[in-house]
Parts: C-alpha cells; structure tokens; sequence
C-alpha cells in the first residue's frame, strides 16, 4: 500500500504522538537517560539537540526498539508500547532515516521503495509498470525528480535521503526521526529536504530532528528539547530560545556565571616557543572541513572548539594523515609532510589520539605492553626481532610516569577501564618522541580520577616542549586547559580566541554567532514556519 | 547511531569454562583420543605406529602454520592445496638440475603465489577468499600444465628425505616440528609477528598507529605459499611420485581445521601455533582411530565435517562475547 | 493504492538529476563492461574458434558442447542465487556427484525415486548449509567447505567406500532425460532453458527474488526494510543444493551411470562461470543469463583447449583461474571507486 496521506484520518495537529516518560536507561558504568521526558506531537518538527554522551542516540534507540527502557514507559499513540525489535517500531509506524542512508545501494529507486510490499499483478509476480509509475509519483510528490529505474547509488546523498523519506512516508509513518540528515548534503538538497520537512508537518507528521546546526534547527523546527548527561535541561518552543542561550544549555555552561577557578587539573597558560612547531594551510575535505588553517608552537595547547560535527574530529584526522585531503598543506617543524599518509605523519613526529579510542585507538585482544609499544616497534627492533629488553624498559617508563593501572604489563588492554586504556594510548604515542600531540576528547569517558589525571599530563607534556591540539566538548576542560582556542563550525574556522579572549562566554558566542553576524551576540533567526 | 550492540549478559563461571575449553579442548581431545586408542587399539602403543601417524601429519601442519598466519590476520588462504600441486611440478621439472635448484625453484612458486594473493588483497582490496579461490582454480591448472600426469621421483637424496630419520626420528617430522618452532617464534618475538596479530585484532587501529599494513599482509600470504610449498616437497619426497592431480586436494579445509580446531579464532588477532599442532594431531588421531577400527574412510570424511563445524560454532560463542 | 498527488502542500523546489551524479564516462564503460563483457568475449571466442578449427562448428560438436555445459549450467544457476545474497557455496561439486550416485541407485526403483532422492538428499544438506548460515551466522565458506568434505563422506559410504558404481537401465524413462533429443537437441539442455528461465522469472519478478538482492545488497537495511534475511539466505542455499542434486541426477541419467569421481572441482567452475557472467561477488548485483554466458564461456574456451589437442585441458583452469582474477580486481576496482562518490 503506497499511501502517502496515512490511513489513521486527518491529524489532530498539537496532539501528542510518541512520547516517554520517566525513561532511564543504564549501561555498565553508565547512567545514559535519567528520568527523560519526550513528547513528539503530530505536525510538529522537534529538535532533539546535545553533546556527544548527552544521551540522544539512547533515547532514539528506546523509542526505535533497538534497546528496551531500563525504567519508565514509552506512549505511542495513546498506550503503552514496548518494541521488541526495529521493525515492530518501524511496522507501527515510527520510521528512522539515518546518516547513512539505510536502503540497499545497488537495487533500482523503486524496488527500494517498494521492497517488501511490491504491488503484484497475476501469477504473484510484480507489476514492474505499476511499481515504477507509482514510485515515480510518490518522489514527484516529495519535490524529486529521479528515472526510478537507476541503481540508487547513482543518486545524490540528497536524492537517496528523499527516497528513504518516501519510502517512511509510503509505509504510513506517523513518526519520522532524522540523525543529522544534512550531514553530507549540498545547500539545494538542503533547502528541498526541509521543503519535505515541513509538507510532512502539514500532514500532521510528528518529525524528531537531530542535528548539531543551529542554523538548521531555526530554520525547521518548533520544538526543541536538549539534552545534557541523560537528562532534559530544556524543552520548549525553540523561538523563545536564543541561540547563546541554547549553546549554554547544551554545554552546560551559564553565560556571565561567576566560574570557579581550578576545577580541572590544567595549571594554565605555558610559555610557548616563537617557533611553529605544526602549521597546516587550508584542509580540505568535501563535505567536512572548508580551509582550515591552524598554527601550533612548541609548548603550546590549542584548543578546538565546536560544536558535534563542526569538522574537529577531522581537522585533527586530517593532519594526522588519516583522512585524505581534497587541498591543503601540512607542515611539521619546517618540513612539509605528505598529507593522507599515517606512516608519513607519524615519522613526521605527529601523533593522534583518535576519539573512537575503542575501534581506532587501542587493539583490545594484545596486551598493555604490545599496545604501548605497537607504533615504536621498528625502534625497539633489531633485523626484525623486537628487542623484549628495551621494551620491557620503555614499558615500565610509561607504565609508572602514567601511573597506568593495570594488573601488569600482560594484561588485554580491552579488560583496562576507559582512562587506563587513554593513558596506554598517549604511552604509545609518547614513546614515539612526537612533536605535536593531537589529543580528540582525551577525557571522555572516563572517570573523574584519571580525568584529572590526564589533565595534569597534558600540561606536563606541553611544558615539555611538545604542541598540543586539544579537542573536547567539555567547555571548562577546552577553555582552562588551552593557551589559545580556534572555534570551528561547519567546517570552517569562524574565529580564535588568544590571551585574555579564552572565556566560555566568548567561545559560546563564536559558537552561537549566526553566519552573517558572527562577532555580535546571536539574535534568533525566524523560525521555519511561516509557510502554511 | 550505526552501534546497535546491545551489551552481552556475563555469566562468569559459564565463560570461564567455556574459554578453557576453547583454549585447552584441543589437548584435552588429544588426550582423551590417545587414551581411547592405547586402551582399545591392538598396536597403537608402538613406535612404528607413532613414526605412521607422526609423518603423515607433517605436511598437514606445515600448511596449517602458514594457514593460522592467515587467519590470525582475518584472512585465510584457500590456495594451499594448489600450491602443493605446484611445487610437486616444479619438484619434478627441476629435479635435473639438481635437488637444490629444484627446490628452491619448487618454494620460488609458492612464494609467487604468495606475492600474488598478498597483492590481491592488499593492494586491489579483495576479499582474501576470493582472491585466494582465484589462485587456488589457476595453480592447480599451473601445476597441471607444467606436469600433466603423475611422475615418478627417483632421486635418491629425495628419497631419503622423505623416508630417512635422523635418531629414529624421520626427517619430515623433525623439518615440521622446527618450522612450527620458527613459526611460533616468528609470531611471538618478531616485529612482523606483533604488527600482524595487531591487524587481524583491529585493523582500524592499526592503520592509525602507522603500521605498514599492506606490507605486512603481503608477508602473510608469502609465508603460508611458503609453508605450502615446503609441505607440496615433503609430500613428494615421501610418496616418491609427483602428482599435482591429487596432491593437496582438500588441504585447505584440513588445514583451516587445525587452526581453528587449535583455537584460533576465524576473527583473527590470535595466533595459536601449540594449538594448531594439537589441531593437526587430533585430525590425524581421528583419522587412525577410524580407520583402525575398519571404519571407512567415509567416516572420517564425516567426522572431519563434523569437527570442523563443531569448532567453528564453539568459536563463535567467543565472537558474540 | 492511493497516491495523494494533489496534496495541499508541494515543495516548489525539486531536486532532478538526469545526469548520475558521481558516474563519470568511464564508469559507466566499465559498468556496461562488467555486464556485457563476458557476452562480448564469447562471441569473439566463438568466432575465433569458428574460423580456427573446421572441427568446431560441426552439429555434434556443438550438441556435446551444450549437453556438457547443461549440467554446469544448472549447477551455476543455484551459485548465482547464493552469490547474489553475498554468500558463497563450496559444497555443490561434492553434491552434483552425490545426487548423481544417488539417481543412479534410485532409477532401479524408477524415475519419480530417481529424481526425488538426490533432490531430498542434496537439499536437506543445503537447507542444513543454510541454517548454519543464517541461524548460527558460520561463516559460508567454511560451513559449505565441511559440508564439501561431509557430502564425499556419504558419497563413498552409499557406493562401498568408491568401489561401486550403480548403472541407470539405458531404455528407462529416466534415461531418456539425460540422453533424449527433442528437435534435435538434448533433453538436459531444453531442461536447463526451462529452469533459466523460471530462475529468471523468480529472480527479476518475485518478491522472494527482491529479498534476494536486498540482503545481498545491504543486510542491515534489508532487515530495517522488513526482509527476512535469515529466511532469504536459508532459501538460497537450500536452492543451491537442489540445483547441484538435480544437476548429477541429469550427469547420471546422460552417463547411465552414477560416477563417484565427478563433480571435485566444479564449485570453482560453477564460481568463476558466476562471477565471469558478472555477478558482484561481493553480493547485490547479478543476472542469471550472465551465469549461462559464462558458463558456455568457460565450455567454449575447454572445447578450444581439446580441439588444438597438444594442449592439456589444465590449460582451461588456468584460464578459468586467470579470468576470474582479472574479474574480480575489475569488480573491486569499480566498486571502490563507487564508494568514493
């Protein structure tokens, strides 16, 4: 049944479709959601905003039956639901459009739109005419012009989003949730996926929108609730919200709050060198970073700030080698480096301490040892045979300058907590004698101890002459522990903070500035309502 | 919101054995099998039979060592069997030349192959099954190319090597047992050996760490063509006849057994070369126990089957974890 | 089926693409090439041979050529099926010989036994393939390798450990399926036509066979989509193991006897015929008729081989072998430059 109206009658706009409340949900060491409560109503665009660990992807996962709710209760359409599964949530008409488009590459526009319930003609074979004449009202329908017979592939990030749309949309959906749908988009797909938004909302669709531009969220929402260590903050029409205010909400950080001084384990400012120890020159890469240039002396803490998906995480890539540039140089201690190359990098003497320390950073089935000594190995080598000696001496060196807990140099690295496994991390790069340091959220994750404990090693190592980019999200940590801040968004660097200049307040502001008016205090955009 | 992993229960003790037994099943089957065949087996305890047993498991493990190389990397090598079919050509071919030239001509095509599959996957990006069933259909029509049909070798120093000993122990046994001690050493102190464990642990992090990634895949499946070809000789050597029609058919699946049967996971990061030689004895003890009981050979082809399945579930359970 | 076209609010931009975004001119080439390549170079092999050796395009070379690539054929049509869901089957050459033994020891009890025998034996052990698969998530290679090794144990167990081999009664109707002609063509052959083309039908047509895409295309989104995957991946390998049953069977009924020694080897054939005809190894993309190319393709070039007569007919694997190489870098070449885009 290909309806793009749904079956369940006109919507009572306002009404309340989905919701939660009450919601928590724990995980092993973890307190992810803490007594949240969500309401998504028909006709209504909700942003669902807050930093990474604030417990969104949590809360969509219980209300897409991917993780059952630890306590309280998930209302659908008046009752009380428990989804077992994706697709009994799917089924009943919560449809998820994710990042990466969720639909099978290779197959053709229609047979994605219509796997599973292709209209059938004699002999239950499928009516090929039928199926590709109604896919193609149903994207004509949503704005999309598209021979419905090319592999999906061919398409556009945008167009192959729409048909994922559709495809929500022809399935009855009554609840349409969107993670960051704009990451990989370009402006006019932009500008045609919230014309689809808001025809959803005109037919009482409820769409929970996730997304970290604050640009966007103006433009397309009504509603915005945020999140911040499990718990809403804020929840209320996002119109009598400014942007500072909505920035200071996520980051949890009140503007012109008189803060107390020293609650991290940063000693403050070090007496950098003249001398540029990194300098990289407008990085490029399509889709993420737009002519980032940043420069990086000896003895010095950058930091990056920003907000989720701003191009942080990829900047540091970037330099490290590990994410191709499109254009951009990369020059380390005088001596250009080539770009796209981790080895290269690396003898370059340019480290990165990814921020997935789980999938890219540690090998969790060797050992502390191994994995300290994982990238130095060919040092600590002769002809080949790895001198156990050498490493015994590097490992016990780092293992107690780290004070690395551990119940010895044998254990998987996988069995050590969060914090233990970031110092083996920072070990193994440190016995390489790097010069620049790129630490990704050194601190995430990790408990308040060894949080404090890193703290004090990165001001260590950057009074030991090494430069440092640091990246977190946790405001404090960012402003105290960095000599200068160099705020991103979009991809782009919107400005640098020096000297007296690294505040909360002002990084809150160069992150809240809208784009044609960054260096004055945010005035919210209209909201995007205004069309029907 | 691609991680859609729900967080395993643990059950403690329930893991605990279960993990022995994955680490330690393999020798407790072998031991469990030589009891069963000291007990019931007219002649089993006799040196005769174990010297039997012993040569004919020591192809089987040279290919495994190369194999578990292989699948510690998360890959494996399905071209083994046509790499020994190759080398027995190229045995014969050369023998004119002398047994030396031969030889290192034999290991000279194994290492080719080798190189070929590496390239295959290292550097093209294909699937090592794949790649290396590409390589298994064309050596097996090499070798056949190059020796069509089934040849005599009657070079005495060949002859030797295959049926001599040195101290009552026979050659091969003593060339298989140093090879899995080169192999284990190989993987425990050498730089190759760690950066290879640390790929088919995490490949992602592996690349961040700057290791030569490609490089060392292609080492990999150098080493196991290698190892396929000194087991393609030995065979040859033993049975004093080159016959690439059958020699190393099902070689991979025997081989792949060992290893996996020796508890090195399909996942790869692991290496277990003591289980990997505890693998092949087991197939082997299996295999003689069997047959000494005028069981067919039918039977061990089942039983085979039903090992290796066995092994694989029971790793999987580890995977999940 | 109401498609709500005059809906109140219509966005007034529209996104049209008629030019592929990312699918350069050379893509597409090599696309066209990955799809019609082996069609293409089998009619120049054709050709070639045709002009080469008057032996070539003679009525019985030509009827024996078909007749051997039948069984092939419908052994592939089975791999094409698995191979589209991303899987891979090593167990069909193990059971193209045990279906084979089985028809020949069931045609003394008539044709309906020696039809439905190997196709029950061989398909419970690919329904057994396909749990393990889909239920137990073993890895395909090494469940259908066991399997491989499982089904030459039963092999060697019904035929005396090899040393018996049953006779199909040359005037029985069952005979005749294998060594029949109708309009002067082989009855394996128009059997192996019928069964493309109902492949075919159930592949392209039927939902079952849009299932079969979808997991092979995507697996997690297939599931999203509300497939079911491990039913669909069952279905595949289940229908492998018939095809490779029903194949020996017709093998039995041409030879008049069930020969223990076939069949090792042909799951290689059978894959590379697959991938030849341009079917993505990697899963989600493929056609039956591109396995029937390849597979007259891989006959063509064996026959070539028999006809210059000094050359081993080993040459044909390293051709085979050379090919599927060649194939599969393409394959990994053009997808990787996909996913770039």
């Amino acid at each position: 049944m290909l309806s793009v109206t749904g079956s369940a009658g006109p919507p009572v706009t306002g009404s309340a479709v989905l919701s939660v409340a009450g919601l928590g949900k724990s995980f092993p060491g973890v307190r992810a959601l803490d007594g949240v409560d969500f309401t998504a109503r028909a006709g209504e665009v909700h942003a669902l905003i807050g930093e990474n660990g604030a417990g969104k992807s949590t809360l969509i996962k219980v209300l897409t039956g991917v993780y059952q709710p630890g306590e309280g209760e998930v209302t659908y359409d008046g009752s009380a639901v428990r989804f077992a599964t994706p697709l009994a949530a799917q089924h009943a008409g919560i449809s998820t459009i994710y990042q990466e488009v969720n639909l099978v590459p290779l197959m053709s526009v229609a047979r994605n739109l219509f796997l599973g319930r292709e209209p059938r003609g004699r002999l239950g074979l499928i009516d090929f005419r039928r199926m590709h004449r109604e896919a193609d009202e149903a994207l004509r329908g949503l704005g999309v012009r598209v021979d419905v017979r090319r592999p999906l592939r061919e398409l556009g990030v945008g167009a192959q989003q729409m048909v994922a749309l559709a495809r929500a949309v022809s399935v009855d959906a009554r609840v349409v949730i969107m993670d960051e749908p704009t990451s990989s988009l370009e402006p006019r797909e932009v500008a045609t996926l919230f014309e689809v938004i808001r025809m959803l909302r005109g037919r009482g669709i409820a769409v929970i929108y996730v997304s970290h531009r604050l640009d966007e969220l103006y433009e397309v929402c009504d509603t915005v609730t945020v999140l911040r260590d499990g718990k809403v903050v804020h929840t209320g029409p996002i119109a009598e919200l400014d942007r500072l205010r909505l920035v200071s909400l996520m980051l949890g950080r009140d503007i012109g709050d008189v803060r107390e001084e020293g609650l991290t384990k940063f000693s403050g400012r070090h007496d950098a060198d003249s001398q540029a120890v990194l300098e990289a020159t407008e990085l490029t890469v399509r889709h993420q970073l737009d002519g980032v240039s940043l420069t990086i002396r000896a003895g010095e803490v950058v930091g990056l700030g920003g907000l989720l998906g701003s191009g942080r995480s990829e900047t540091a890539k970037a330099i490290a080698g590990a994410l191709p540039p499109d254009a951009g140089r990369v020059v380390v201690a005088g001596v250009p480096v080539r770009t796209g190359s981790t080895p290269a990098a690396i003898r370059a003497g340019v480290s990165l301490l990814p921020e997935d320390r789980k999938a890219e950073g540690i090998v969790p089935g060797l050992s502390v040892r191994e994995n300290i000594a994982l990238a130095a190995l060919p040092g600590l080598s002769r002809f080949g045979l790895v001198d156990e000696a050498r490493i015994d001496r590097v490992v016990d060196t780092f293992m107690k300058r780290l004070r690395i807990k551990a119940s010895g140099p044998h254990q998987k690295v996988g069995e050590l907590s969060g914090g233990n496994q970031q110092k083996v991390l920072l070990a193994r790069w440190l016995a390489m004698n790097p010069k620049v340091l790129l630490l990704d959220e050194p601190t995430r994750g990790i408990d308040v101890g060894a949080k404090a404990e890193v703290q004090k090693l990165i001001d260590e190592l950057a009074e030991d002459g090494l430069g440092v980019l640091l990246i977190s999200s946790d405001m404090e940590e960012l402003v105290e522990g960095s000599d200068r801040v160099v705020v991103l968004k979009d991809g782009a660097v919107v400005e640098e903070l020096t000297g007296d200049a690294v505040t909360e307040d002002r990084l809150m502001r160069a992150i809240a500035a809208t784009p044609a008016a960054r260096a004055t205090t945010a005035v919210p955009t209209a909201p995007g309502g205004d069309d029907d | 919101m691609t991680d859609l992993s729900l967080g395993g229960r643990t059950r403690p003790d329930r893991d605990r054995v279960l993990r022995l037994l994955q680490d330690y099943g393999v020798h407790l089957g072998v031991a469990v099998l030589l009891l069963v065949n000291i007990a019931f087996t007219p002649h089993f305890l006799s040196a005769e039979n174990f010297r039997t047993q012993a040569v004919q498991v020591a192809p089987v493990l040279i290919v495994a060592l190369g194999m578990a190389l292989a699948i510690g990397s998360e890959g494996v090598d399905l071209s083994v069997g046509s790499v020994m079919a190759l080398s027995t050509s190229l045995l014969s071919l050369y023998l004119g030349y002398g047994m030396w030239i031969a030889l290192l001509v034999a290991v000279l095509g194994g290492i080719a192959v080798g190189v070929a599959n590496g390239a295959l996957i290292a550097y093209i990006g294909v699937q090592p099954i794949v790649a290396t069933l590409a390589l298994m259909v064309a050596g097996r029509g090499l070798a056949l190319v190059l020796l069509p049909q089934l040849k005599d070798v009657r070079d005495p120093t060949m002859a030797s090597l295959g049926s001599g000993d040195l101290l009552g122990i026979p050659y091969l046994v003593l060339i298989a047992v140093a090879l899995a001690l080169l192999v284990a050493f190989v993987v425990r102190r050498t730089t190759f050996g760690r950066q290879l464990l640390a790929i088919g642990d995490s490949r992602p992090a592996a690349r961040l760490a700057g290791l030569p990634v490609r490089r060392v895949l292609i080492l990999v499946y150098v080493c196991s063509g290698a190892l396929a070809a000194i087991a393609g000789v030995l065979a040859t050597a033993r049975l004093t006849a080159s016959d690439p029609t059958s020699l190393g058919n099902l070689m991979e699946l025997s081989a792949i057994t060992a290893v996996v049967v020796g508890g090195t996971p399909l996942s790869g990061g692991r290496v277990r070369i003591g289980g990997t030689v505890a693998g092949a004895v087991l197939i082997q003890l299996l295999t003689a126990t069997l047959i000494k009981h005028d069981l067919p050979p039918s039977w061990t082809q089942i039983a085979q089957a039903v090992v290796i399945i066995l092994a694989v579930y029971a790793a999987r359970e580890r995977g999940r974890r | 089926m109401t498609v709500d076209t005059e809906s109140p609010v219509r966005p007034a931009s529209t996104l049209t693409e008629d030019e592929p975004l990312g699918a350069t001119r050379s893509e597409r080439l090599s696309a066209l090439a990955q799809q019609h390549g082996a069609l293409v170079t089998l009619v120049i092999a054709v050709l070639a041979a045709w002009l080469s050796f008057d032996t070539f395009m003679t009525a019985d070379n030509m009827q024996n050529m078909a007749v051997s690539s039948a069984f092939l054929a419908v052994v592939a049509l089975g791999m094409t099926f698995v191979i589209i869901t991303g899987g891979i089957d090593l167990s069909v050459g193990s059971l193209f010989a045990l279906g084979g033994v089985l028809a020949a020891w069931g045609s003394q009890y008539g044709t309906a036994v020696a039809l439905l025998l190997p196709l029950a034996v061989c398909g419970l052990i690919g329904l057994v393939n396909g749990l393990l698969i889909a239920r137990s998530r073993l890895a395909p290679f090494i469940v259908t390798l066991a399997a491989l090794l499982g089904a030459r144990g039963i092999l060697l167990a019904v035929t005396d450990e090899g040393s018996k081999t049953y006779l199909v009664d040359k005037d029985s109707f069952f005979a005749t399926l294998g060594q029949g002609k109708l309009l002067g063509v082989g009855a394996p052959v128009w059997i192996t036509v019928g069964l493309f083309v109902a492949g075919a039908v159930v592949l392209r047509r039927s939902r079952f066979g849009q299932y079969v895409y979808a997991v092979g295309g995507n697996e997690d989104a297939a599931a999203l989509m509300g497939a079911p995957v491990a039913r669909t991946k069952t279905a595949v390998y289940t229908l492998s193991g018939l095809c490779a049953g029903l194949a020996g069977a017709l093998n039995a009924a041409w030879l008049a006897s069930g020969v223990t020694i076939l069949g090792s080897g042909m799951e290689l054939e059978a894959i590379s015929a697959v991938v030849i005809g341009g079917t993505l190894l990697s899963g989600g993309f493929g056609f039956l008729s591109g396995s029937l190319v390849g597979v007259l393709l891989l006959k063509v070039i064996q026959n070539v081989i028999n006809q210059i007569g000094s050359l081993d007919s080993a040459y044909q694997q390293v051709v085979s072998g050379g090919f599927l190489a060649v194939v599969v870098v393409a394959q990994t070449w053009l997808g990787r430059r996909r996913r770039v885009l």
